[in-house]
């Protein structure tokens, strides 16, 4: 990892203290580097396997799945809202992309995809922003009924790919890293991008802080957190594609708690959830340490169904830093 | 409910059907789901006369108690203006732990240890939640997780089935009949009574439903909202540990999966009832009206012959119609 390794050096100076400042201040003040950072030297005394090429790139393939849902959802919950429904609509992506590849072909097939879940994303957002609902309820009402939804118009078995199409685009080798880590990595630094540079990126960040005010200030609020529901969406069906580029088959059972996992990689790289904070390279450390944490587990022979406990005990921690740094709230949420 | 905000009368009511028309109006903006209900038995029986059998409705009622109980101890959790989703899983740590100690220790201490162990879970819930002033639905979901883990490894590695499952007393709470009528609809029908009662007549109730609706202005009124939050997730989780018992008892093995999804279905139930998502306003009356609609509206399903999975879909455009209609109503409350 790029990670610096403060841990490695003697702790004896305030000049050491100052640059371990600027290290926490360069990641973005997330909790997840420093973690990652533990959890990789952790794993990599424990196996001598786990720093092998090939485990990486293991680590990397799986990030990418439930990095994708947490780099969509961390310009929605910077500007607090939270969608719990993008497993739901990444298990329809994969569904619907399997389903009318024979039609359309890949690329059509991708672009019905993508139009879907964005019209998703936007639905939700209609229901949120127009009927002035809390989304964290309307998102699981909404995942759950478009779970019901997908399982009743594609049936509960598993679809092939008609053609491998699909895989063959996901086993794309690139400088060593495989297009989907490449899509990845290219869509991380673009929506990072977004967040800093353009004036949707500060209005989310406005909103966040503090709703009332961008109002006053004349932000158009409903606009922008739609389009932030729309890209949660979109990055959901693309989250689905890339599951289809890797399973080569598409099954309402797939992305299963993945929303789960993409809201513990938010809370986890130092998005607040109350909105105003956070950064796309914090929720892609956190979606990293997620991976890691599971591929350790793995290696070292812990049963996998310990990973759930780690996983729910970990969101509560991330939820007690996320409290500890934002200080106690006037209300509660 | 006695906790329902006095129904504002128009000056002049007019006469005849303009003035049953008006009061047809205000029951329906009271209780949307009631008239929701009336629609839906009318349709179905059309359809399918044997639902309104009696033989049909205990069933409908023994298979919902459970979910019933549950929804009645969210209630409380709703009630404070949090929200409860670790419940599901809660129940099937709850349905685990029961059959694992089933048959080494007797059903006494099974039930003991089921009951203590929903306790554990609903003390963690309410301390961070309460104490830390955690998120409560995030929080959940977390516990939501680890509760769920926590019971794959107990049911998995554990003892799944009870050995002799008609030589033991513990078969009677799922499977056993008082007068006729099954033992977990007394259970339920009994909890939901209490608790309607506590939440109506008593001082913590009333201090649940102020918490719900101001939190600042209960605390200035001496209101220990802390420890009203934790009581009330203690609540939720011992009612969440009978269903469990229920649910165990009737099939008398454990399955790890046995309460997934049922967060869901309870929290459309308590919605669906017209309590309001932002506390304070509602009761567990409603939260029975809910049940009963749920289950009226999965044994409609079940009886036109709809797969399982269809019942998500109706749960969740169920809870986002109740939410949007609860907060329709309490806009009219606000204006009126």
């Amino acid at each position: 990892m790029s990670v610096a390794e403060p841990a490695t050096h003697p702790v004896e100076s305030t000049g050491f203290r100052r640059y371990l400042g600027a290290v926490w201040k360069a990641t973005g003040r997330s909790p997840a580097w420093p973690l990652l950072t533990l959890l990789v030297v952790f794993f990599a005394f424990q196996s001598p396997f786990f720093l092998s090429p090939f485990n990486i790139s293991v680590i990397l393939g799986q990030t990418v799945l439930v990095g994708m849902l947490a780099i969509g959802l961390t310009p929605l919950a910077i500007s607090g809202n939270i969608d719990l429904s993008v497993g739901a609509i990444a298990a329809l992506g994969t569904c619907l992309t399997v389903a009318v590849q024979p039609f359309v072909g890949p690329v059509g097939a991708v672009a019905v995809t993508l139009a879907c879940s964005t019209l998703c994303g936007v639905i939700n957002g209609l229901i949120v922003e127009r009927l002035k609902l809390n989304s964290i309820i309307v998102t699981i009402a909404v995942g759950t009924a478009l779970h019901g939804a997908t399982y009743l118009l594609f049936g509960v078995t598993t679809k092939v790919a008609p053609d491998t199409s699909f895989v063959d685009f996901g086993s794309l080798k690139l400088l060593g890293l495989s297009s989907s880590v490449i899509i990845f990595l290219l869509l991380a630094i673009a929506t990072s991008l977004m967040l800093r540079f353009t004036v949707h990126g500060v209005h989310t960040y406005a909103i966040g802080g503090h709703r009332q005010a961008a109002l006053d200030a004349g932000v158009n609020v409903e606009r922008h957190v739609l389009i932030n529901f729309a890209y949660s969406g979109l990055f959901a069906g693309l989250c689905g594609v890339l599951l289809v580029a890797s399973l080569g088959a598409g099954s309402p059972t797939y992305a299963k708690d993945y929303e789960l996992w993409a809201i513990i990689a938010v809370v986890l790289g130092g998005t607040r959830l109350a909105g105003g904070a956070g950064t796309v390279a914090g929720t892609v450390a956190a979606a990293l340490s997620l991976t890691v944490l599971r591929n350790g587990m793995t290696l070292m022979k812990i049963d996998v169904r310990w990973f759930l406990i780690a996983l729910g005990l970990s969101l509560i921690v991330a939820l007690i830093l996320d409290r500890l740094r934002s200080g106690e709230p006037d209300v509660a949420e | 409910m006695s906790t329902d905000q006095p129904g504002e009368r128009p000056a002049a009511a007019p006469l005849g059907i303009g003035a049953v028309l008006v009061h047809v109006r205000q029951l329906f903006w009271r209780f949307p789901v009631v008239a929701l209900l009336i629609v839906l038995i009318c349709s179905t029986a059309i359809i399918t006369p044997q639902i309104l059998s009696l033989g049909n409705i205990l069933l409908v009622l023994r298979q919902f108690s459970a979910l019933g109980l549950m929804a009645v101890g969210v209630t409380f959790v709703v009630l404070c203006g949090r929200l409860d989703v670790s419940i599901g899983s809660m129940a099937s740590l709850s349905v685990v732990v029961v059959i694992a100690l089933h048959d080494a220790f007797g059903p006494g201490i099974a039930i003991l240890g089921s009951l203590a162990t929903a306790a554990i879970c609903g003390a963690i819930n309410g301390y961070l939640v309460a104490y830390l002033r955690l998120s409560s639905l995030v929080t959940t979901l977390g516990m939501f997780a680890a509760l769920q883990g926590v019971a794959n490894v107990i049911g998995i590695s554990g003892v799944q089935l009870v050995k002799n499952p008609d030589a033991s007393w513990f078969a009677f709470i799922g499977r056993g009949y008082i007068l006729g009528i099954p033992f977990p609809v007394w259970m339920f029908l009994t909890v939901a009574a209490t608790g309607a009662w506590v939440i109506g007549a008593t001082n913590f109730g009333r201090s649940i439903r102020a918490v719900g609706g101001s939190e600042k202005a209960s605390v200035y009124s001496s209101i220990d909202a802390k420890a009203i939050i934790f009581w009330s997730f203690m609540i939720s989780a011992l009612c969440t540990g009978l269903g469990g018992l229920i649910i165990a008892s009737r099939a008398m093995q454990a399955q790890a999966d046995s309460g997934v999804g049922m967060e869901i279905m309870a929290l459309s139930a308590i919605f669906l009832g017209g309590t309001s998502l932002g506390g304070g306003v509602g009761g567990i009356g409603r939260t029975v009206i809910g049940v009963i609609v749920l289950a009226s509206v999965n044994n409609t399903l079940v009886m036109v012959g709809m797969p399982i999975q269809a019942q998500w879909l109706v749960s969740g455009t169920v809870i986002v119609l109740a939410v949007w209609l609860d907060s329709i109503a309490r806009r009219r409350r606000l204006l009126a």
